[in-house]
């Protein structure tokens, strides 16, 4: 086979086919979506040659493996993890070549949750609404890759000799979130935001492309009742009734009827989504 | 024409949170972004999402610049005829739609005239893509959500809650009232909108079913 394509030999826990995002489309109820860590599929991409917005595998906790039927230029990077081409150690966050056939096992996560893999060319199969991503949330997008999954992939690229790629500072063992508190930081009592800032939570199992579920403090409402449904944004700390927040990551909804305590960065949201169940996390207000 | 300003709320780093008065505000005031955005007049925004009583505004290169301009705007009344018009066929079998008559207090045909005889606008879409919250009906017609939520709506069922009227655009859990199903196709990527019921879309409702078929036979054959 020449084909230009890669096939799934195993899936892990999840595995999906994630780029930049599918942006623009909020206002009809389609999710953002896209890699919650972007920055390390721009490093991959680039370690291969791709345009840094080329569609790249998303793997969680157990990694998976793959069989390319051409020869491609792959690059592993997110979660530190063993790569191993036909039972071989290859490079981890580094870009090599694989033979048509040859398997890519990518390995569990070292530390971290979510690997990225890169292919040259990217991974071409149809956008929906201008992405290519998986969106768990509403459907859109490819589905979920399974054993036997085969993607496309687009041309081979020229591999660049040398790609400026700063250090991975690695998912953190405390994780500090910088926040701007509102808009609605005023339907809670002033012990609330202070709980919120100051102590710590943990990041839930229950967590998901969708939102970083959070263990600590509940917070207590000043505002009884009900909100209308308002816009949502990627960062958005939710709070629903039983007072934990839920930090919103890019399947998250378009629109939400829970207070939003505050909204994090954006910058800091891939070491959020690399932080594994248990992870202190800590909430910063900036201005 | 209304100089009153709305309330403007930062969300993050990036996004604006307007707050209006009410629906009718809100889509007055949905409608002149579009107008502003169309004529070039807004500065570069990625979203525009209506909600129930705001706007959000995300993707801002300068948030503060235009959180301070917003109030000050002169909003111009929601023309009738802003936004295309679109005509959905609905065969009204839904299972809820005697329970939904009695809640108005008319009987099936009148509660099915009521419905056809609406102008529609879709105010916001939330929930799903291409689900949207569809206002028009008076207030008076206002139901209550389900007590117990369905497990699988189908695909294509004209339902109501609150002040609204939605479609589904695919089968999924929900707590609506269903009074009809359509088969017009409510969400297609291939197209531009994907959403049939993009936001400040008018709707107009059909009835085609088989019991307004029925009657119109047994009108004319003089039976009653």
């Amino acid at each position: 086979m020449t084909d230009r394509a890669v096939a799934v030999v195993r899936a892990g826990a999840l595995t999906t086919v994630q780029d930049l995002g599918r942006t623009g489309h909020a206002h009809l109820g389609v999710p953002r979506s896209g890699a919650l860590d972007p920055a390390a599929v721009r490093l991959v991409n680039r370690l291969v040659g791709n345009a840094e917005e080329a569609a790249v595998l998303e793997t969680t906790v157990d990694g998976c493996a793959l069989r390319p039927r051409c020869a491609v230029t792959v690059a592993v990077g997110g979660a530190p993890c063993p790569v191993r081409v036909d039972g071989r150690p290859a490079a981890w966050g580094s870009a090599f070549r694989v033979a048509a056939g040859a398997v890519v096992e990518i390995g569990a996560a070292v530390r971290g949750l979510r690997s990225y893999v890169a292919f040259g060319g990217g991974i071409d199969v149809e956008p929906v609404l201008g992405s290519r991503s998986t969106d768990l949330l509403s459907g859109l997008g490819p589905e979920p890759t399974a054993e036997g999954t085969v993607l496309p992939l687009g041309a081979d690229t020229a591999v660049p000799g040398w790609v400026d790629a700063p250090p991975w500072p690695g998912p953190p063992d405390e994780l500090v979130l910088r926040v701007r508190l509102g808009p609605r930081d005023d339907w809670f009592t002033a012990q609330a935001l202070r709980a919120f800032a100051t102590r710590a939570y943990r990041v839930s199992p229950a967590s998901n492309r969708i939102g970083l579920r959070l263990d600590g403090p509940a917070l207590e409402r000043a505002v009884p009742g009900e909100l209308a449904s308002e816009g949502m944004v990627l960062g958005a700390v939710q709070v629903p009734p039983d007072g934990l927040p839920v930090l919103f990551l890019a399947d998250h909804p378009t629109t939400g009827g829970y207070p939003v305590v505050g909204v994090v960065r954006e910058a800091d949201l891939g070491a959020a989504a690399q932080a594994v169940p248990g992870t202190a996390v800590r909430f910063v207000p900036v201005r | 024409m209304s100089t009153v300003g709305p309330r403007v709320l930062r969300v993050g780093e990036r996004a604006l949170l307007v707050e209006l008065g009410g629906g009718a505000e809100t889509e007055a005031f949905h409608a002149e972004l579009l107008r502003r955005r169309a004529a070039g007049a807004l500065p570069a925004v990625r979203e525009i999402v209506p909600a129930a009583r705001s706007v959000l505004l995300d993707g801002v290169a300068d948030p503060d610049r235009l959180a301070a301009e917003l109030p000050g705007w002169e909003v111009g009344p929601l023309h009738a005829r802003a936004g295309g018009t679109v005509e959905v066929p609905v065969r009204y079998d839904g299972p809820d739609l005697a329970e939904v008559a009695a809640l108005w207090g008319v009987s099936v045909d009148e509660a099915v005239r009521i419905h056809t005889g609406t102008d529609f606008r879709v105010a916001f879409c939330g929930f799903a893509p291409g689900f949207g919250y569809l206002t028009g009906l008076d207030e008076r017609y206002g139901v209550p959500r389900r007590a117990t939520p369905r497990t699988a709506v189908p695909a294509g069922s004209v339902a109501l809650a609150g002040p609204y009227t939605g479609v589904y655009p695919r089968s999924s859990p929900g707590g609506w009232q269903l009074i009809g199903t359509t088969d017009a196709v409510l969400w297609d990527v291939a197209r531009e909108p994907a959403a049939l019921l993009a936001p400040g879309t008018r709707v107009r409702f059909t009835a085609v079913d088989v019991t307004a078929v029925a009657t119109a036979r047994v009108a004319t054959e003089g039976v009653r």
